[in-house]
């Protein structure tokens, strides 16, 4: 969005907003009662035992709350825009790490079994999906150049394949290849039966994605080529699709973002990526989160690490044009 | 210059490098173009004008056969345009086009957009293809902006890139689709100066242009053009001076006020 030159006053130093925000905030902490946690031992000299504290009780620790936040929202609205967003993100992060202390988090089991979940679960997702991004982009640019030409059977192919594959949940194409195939006779192992099925699902969405691209590139490109005599496979290969691929790489991003994560589907075939590796670690010993909230921390990194990525790809593009 | 080889055919001064015989065309029930005959000849400098919608722009883009004609021959060099022939692309390598919007290649600099014809259709060696953009964009007035992209060039440099780009492929026939449309106002006559010189210089050239001054000055004939119908055409001073038809007095007396 592009700001506008005029800068108009904050909501939250307008009273109006600050007692509406206030009176809403209190409600639905009211609503959600936080007398019998942490803040209610806190309160414990005013208010006695929490338990039976009884509406005063709940209302005071409402209030305490209340004001807590509203007064660090007022707080941060002083700072400058960085240092808001970093406040914000500092504070939300902090939020998630109380809710993950709040499991009662055995650490030395997480420091015994992070050791295989990175050496063979992390390993594996991102070979899986490694693979399966190279392959899905070339059906991807296959499918939308078919999907492009008006020849009548690679239209009728390239959108059967991307209406099938985009019309079926992932995790059924991934069980029709896995136990349908070797019913045909075609035995196929849990990882490639992930890949084949990552790989045309994710395929047909790019196919979208790559069509559009294409499709955006002015039609005046087209006909300054022709004009210089030049065919299509020049014209396809030299001209447009480098122009689109600036335009590609952004959505193309969010999709392997995406199938970082839907690779842990595999996890169901029992491949040993890191969704079936925090599932059974963690199922032995009764320490479910432990292994839960560490493959979620691994798969929150290495999102982080591929939206970095994107981010300077985006920006080198940016820079040549 | 001329002297590298060429697709098609050499024409004399005598035959025809263009002709159009009955063309229609539709758009729909539209019709487009309507029993157009016309022959131009080598070296011959034509400007077609005519008001807006009056088909001037599809008939100079059906002579690469941008777009396709619908009845009527239409003949390049002795070579007939018609949707099954298998060599356009060699007819087109022989036909510069400029165009109302430069259609520059903006992810390449001025002089990638210069050898990139020579360079991949002509099978001409880089280094040599390189030379000739520099000669060329020296013709065009702007060899100091060779490495810059498009988008960093004003309007009417963009253009004149633009015609570089065409003459690098040595062509027989230059067609100009309204170059100076799109161009602010004081960029209009640095691209009629490198069109008046090109001109000059013995292409032949076909122009759809609202610049009367330009058209008096460097054509040999000048095709006024209503709803898809060639009205008259003749030399410059007897189209301006002597206009035979109601249509051409009151197109003439709108643009030239």
């Amino acid at each position: 969005m592009f700001v506008d030159t005029v800068i108009e006053d904050k909501a939250l130093h307008k009273p109006v907003f600050l007692i509406g925000l206030s009176v809403t905030v209190l409600a639905i902490f009211f609503a959600l009662n936080f007398t019998n946690t942490l803040f209610g031992e806190f309160l414990r000299p005013v208010i006695g035992d929490p338990t039976e504290s009884g509406f005063f009780g709940r209302f005071a620790v409402s209030l305490v709350l209340t004001i807590i936040f509203v007064l660090n929202l007022f707080a941060i609205s002083f700072f400058k825009l960085k240092a808001q967003v970093a406040i914000v993100w500092v504070e939300l992060f902090l939020l998630f790490l109380a809710f993950a202390y709040s499991f009662d988090l055995k650490m030395s089991f997480i420091q015994s079994r992070v050791p295989l979940m990175i050496s063979r679960g992390l390993f594996t997702t991102i070979y899986i999906s490694a693979i399966s991004i190279v392959i899905a982009t070339v059906i991807a640019v296959i499918g939308a150049i078919a999907k492009l030409s008006n020849n009548g059977f690679a239209y009728a192919i390239s959108s059967f394949y991307t209406s099938l594959f985009r019309g079926l949940p992932l995790l059924l194409q991934l069980f029709l290849i896995y136990k349908g195939l070797p019913q045909l006779g075609f035995m196929v192992d849990a990882v490639p039966a992930a890949i084949t099925a990552l790989s045309l699902c994710y395929g047909a969405y790019m196919t979208e994605i790559f069509r559009a691209g294409i499709q955006s590139i002015p039609k005046g490109q087209w006909e300054a080529s022709r004009a210089l005599g030049f065919k299509f496979n020049l014209i396809l290969r030299k001209i447009i699709l480098p122009q689109a691929i600036p335009i590609i790489i952004p959505p193309t991003g969010n999709q392997f973002i995406a199938m970082l994560k839907d690779s842990s589907l595999a996890s169901v075939l029992g491949v040993w990526e890191l969704m079936y590796l925090a599932r059974t670690l963690g199922q032995r010993d009764f320490r479910h989160m432990e292994m839960l909230l560490t493959a979620a921390m691994i798969y929150w990194a290495l999102t982080i690490v591929l939206e970095i990525i994107q981010a300077r790809i985006e920006e080198k593009y940016k820079q040549k044009s | 210059m001329m002297d590298t080889k060429t697709n098609i055919p050499n024409s004399t001064e005598m035959t025809p490098v263009i002709s159009l015989k009955g063309v229609n065309k539709w758009y729909g029930d539209f019709q487009a173009l309507s029993n157009i005959d016309l022959e131009i000849k080598l070296k011959e400098k034509i400007v077609i004008c005519g008001p807006s919608g009056s088909g001037k722009s599809t008939l100079i883009r059906c002579l690469n056969r941008l777009e396709a004609h619908q009845e009527g021959r239409i003949h390049v060099s002795g070579i007939e345009l018609h949707e099954r022939m298998k060599d356009i692309d060699i007819v087109r390598q022989d036909i510069g086009m400029v165009f109302q919007n430069f259609n520059l290649f903006p992810h390449l600099t001025v002089l990638e957009n210069c050898m990139a014809g020579p360079n991949w259709v002509r099978g001409i060696e880089k280094n040599e293809a390189k030379e000739r953009a520099i000669a060329m964009l020296k013709q065009v007035k702007i060899p100091e902006q060779a490495d810059k992209y498009p988008d960093q060039l004003s309007g009417g440099q963009q253009q004149r890139v633009a015609i570089a780009r065409s003459l690098c492929m040595q062509p027989k026939v230059m067609l100009f689709d309204e170059p100076t449309s799109a161009l602010d106002p004081e960029m209009v006559s640095e691209v009629l100066d490198t069109m008046i010189e090109l001109a000059n210089s013995g292409m032949t050239m076909i122009c759809v242009t609202h610049e009367m001054g330009f058209a008096r000055q460097v054509a040999d004939r000048i095709v006024f053009m209503a709803d898809g119908e060639i009205v008259e055409q003749n030399t410059p001073e007897e189209f301006f001076n002597n206009p035979q038809h109601d249509r051409t007095k009151v197109f003439l007396d709108q643009i030239l006020e």
